[in-house]
């Protein structure tokens, strides 16, 4: 039970989303966007939030566009993981998309929910980052559409009101090989003990990482380590490990030792897969 | 644009009826399913999303109804324990003794109908991606496994 109320809209349009979040921000309501709403419930039952309004963005068309138009995949920020997943349009982020939670809650859970989240993850990010995607942004004066790489950096960067309408990611990216890792601390359905995505694109290899630090990450550092080719499989994880953007998650999960010697080991194994040396 | 404010009249379509209900938008859909409309199959349980003892069908998928707003359900079709009527999957169950104390059966009778539905030819590893939205105290997964199964031979048949 949630321990105080609050009033529920949902709009047809972008337009109107927008305005109905001015319109409540300047009654000093605190409206959120609501996406599939898993976290807001969770959080507002334990009063780590409070709102009196909150704006569903589900019924709005453009937020559930899931299909490729001409050369790039359009996916909106209102379809639900398990639809990703089920889609098969981009099987590295079908494949993240579900690993996050268990099966049931990834039919509530939204992939800009999970983005935009609160919980440090948003393990869903990883194949967007690693593709260069761009993310559709409304609220402002007008819709905008800009790289992944300007709105997230350890997290999502949108100014008050702005929400994500789509992410649009280019037709190559859903057919190149890929390695997809989630390892927890026991169960199967767990936050990630580390989380790794890599493409190879080019005949160079991308990377990005969830649970090993504490946001998720691409970082042209890691990127440059791995792909140093003269180098040794394991000097090569060995460097990109010393190139991290932050110590290691160090938590009940995992020590950052464990963190770092799981991660080594997968660091050599998604090389080996990726360059061929053996079969994913 | 759809607006809930305060304690209004709202119409949910549960098991095939359209039923009117008031309630407040920060209600949480399994409370108003058990306590409005006294359909008492979906258990409240860790009311975290992880047990999946509330589980309830919206539009054929599986969704557990403690993380969900009665206000979002307006307009999509909910099915509860009650509305499945029996099918194949409750006879499996009795069959291959997929249950024990009963707390969490219907929501893995939920699970199992949709996936059967849904995905009449799921593998080992979809029945088993699927299954584990949901926890049996009394472990009886073997057994919840094989009933599933069951039901999936017998729609390939």
């Amino acid at each position: 039970m949630i321990p105080y109320n609050f009033d529920y809209y949902r709009p047809d349009t972008i337009d109107e989303a927008v305005q109905i979040f001015k319109q409540l921000d300047c009654q000093n309501k605190n409206p959120l966007y609501y996406g599939g709403g898993s976290e807001i419930i969770s959080m507002a039952r334990v009063h780590n939030i409070h709102t009196r309004a909150v704006i569903d963005l589900k019924a709005i068309p453009e937020n559930n566009v899931l299909e490729f138009q001409g050369d790039k995949l359009v996916i909106g920020s209102s379809v639900t993981l398990s639809r990703i997943s089920e889609s098969k349009l981009y099987p590295l982020l079908g494949k993240s998309s579900g690993r996050i939670a268990d099966h049931t809650m990834q039919c509530k859970i939204t992939l800009g929910g999970n983005i935009g989240g609160t919980i440090i993850y948003r393990e869903s990010v990883l194949p967007l980052l690693l593709s260069d995607s761009d993310v559709v942004i409304a609220g402002g004066n007008k819709i905008k559409q800009v790289s992944i790489h300007e709105v997230f950096n350890e997290r999502l960067l949108l100014s008050k009101g702005e929400f994500i309408v789509q992410f649009i990611i280019g037709k190559e990216y859903a057919t190149l090989p890929f390695v997809h890792v989630k390892k927890t601390k026991n169960e199967k359905i767990d936050y990630p003990l580390i989380s790794i995505a890599a493409i190879k694109k080019d005949n160079s290899i991308r990377f990005a990482s969830s649970g090993v630090c504490p946001f998720p990450f691409r970082s042209s550092q890691v990127e440059e380590c791995l792909n140093a080719k003269d180098d040794p499989l394991e000097v090569r994880a060995a460097n990109a490990i010393k190139s991290l953007p932050s110590p290691i998650l160090n938590d009940l999960s995992g020590t950052s030792s464990y963190r770092k010697f799981v991660l080594m080991n997968t660091l050599i194994s998604t090389l080996e897969t990726l360059e061929g040396c053996r079969n994913a | 644009m759809l607006k809930i404010e305060g304690k209004s009249i709202i119409e949910l379509d549960i098991n095939g009826e359209k039923k009117d209900v008031a309630v407040f938008p920060s209600d949480i859909l399994l409370y108003v399913i058990r306590e409005h409309f006294g359909l008492t199959g979906a258990k409240p349980s860790c009311e975290n999303g992880d047990c999946g003892a509330c589980t309830v069908l919206v539009d054929g998928w599986p969704v557990k109804s403690c993380l969900m707003l009665a206000v979002e359900a307006i307009g999509h079709k909910i099915t509860t324990v009650e509305g499945l009527n029996n099918a194949p999957i409750q006879k499996a169950f009795i069959e291959n003794w997929g249950f024990q104390c009963g707390y969490c059966t219907s929501g893995f009778l939920m699970v199992c109908h949709s996936l059967a539905k849904l995905h009449p030819d799921a593998d080992e590893y979809v029945i088993e991606e699927w299954l584990q939205s949901n926890i049996c105290r009394c472990t009886g997964y073997e057994e919840i496994r094989n009933a599933i199964k069951s039901v999936l031979s017998s729609m390939s048949k």
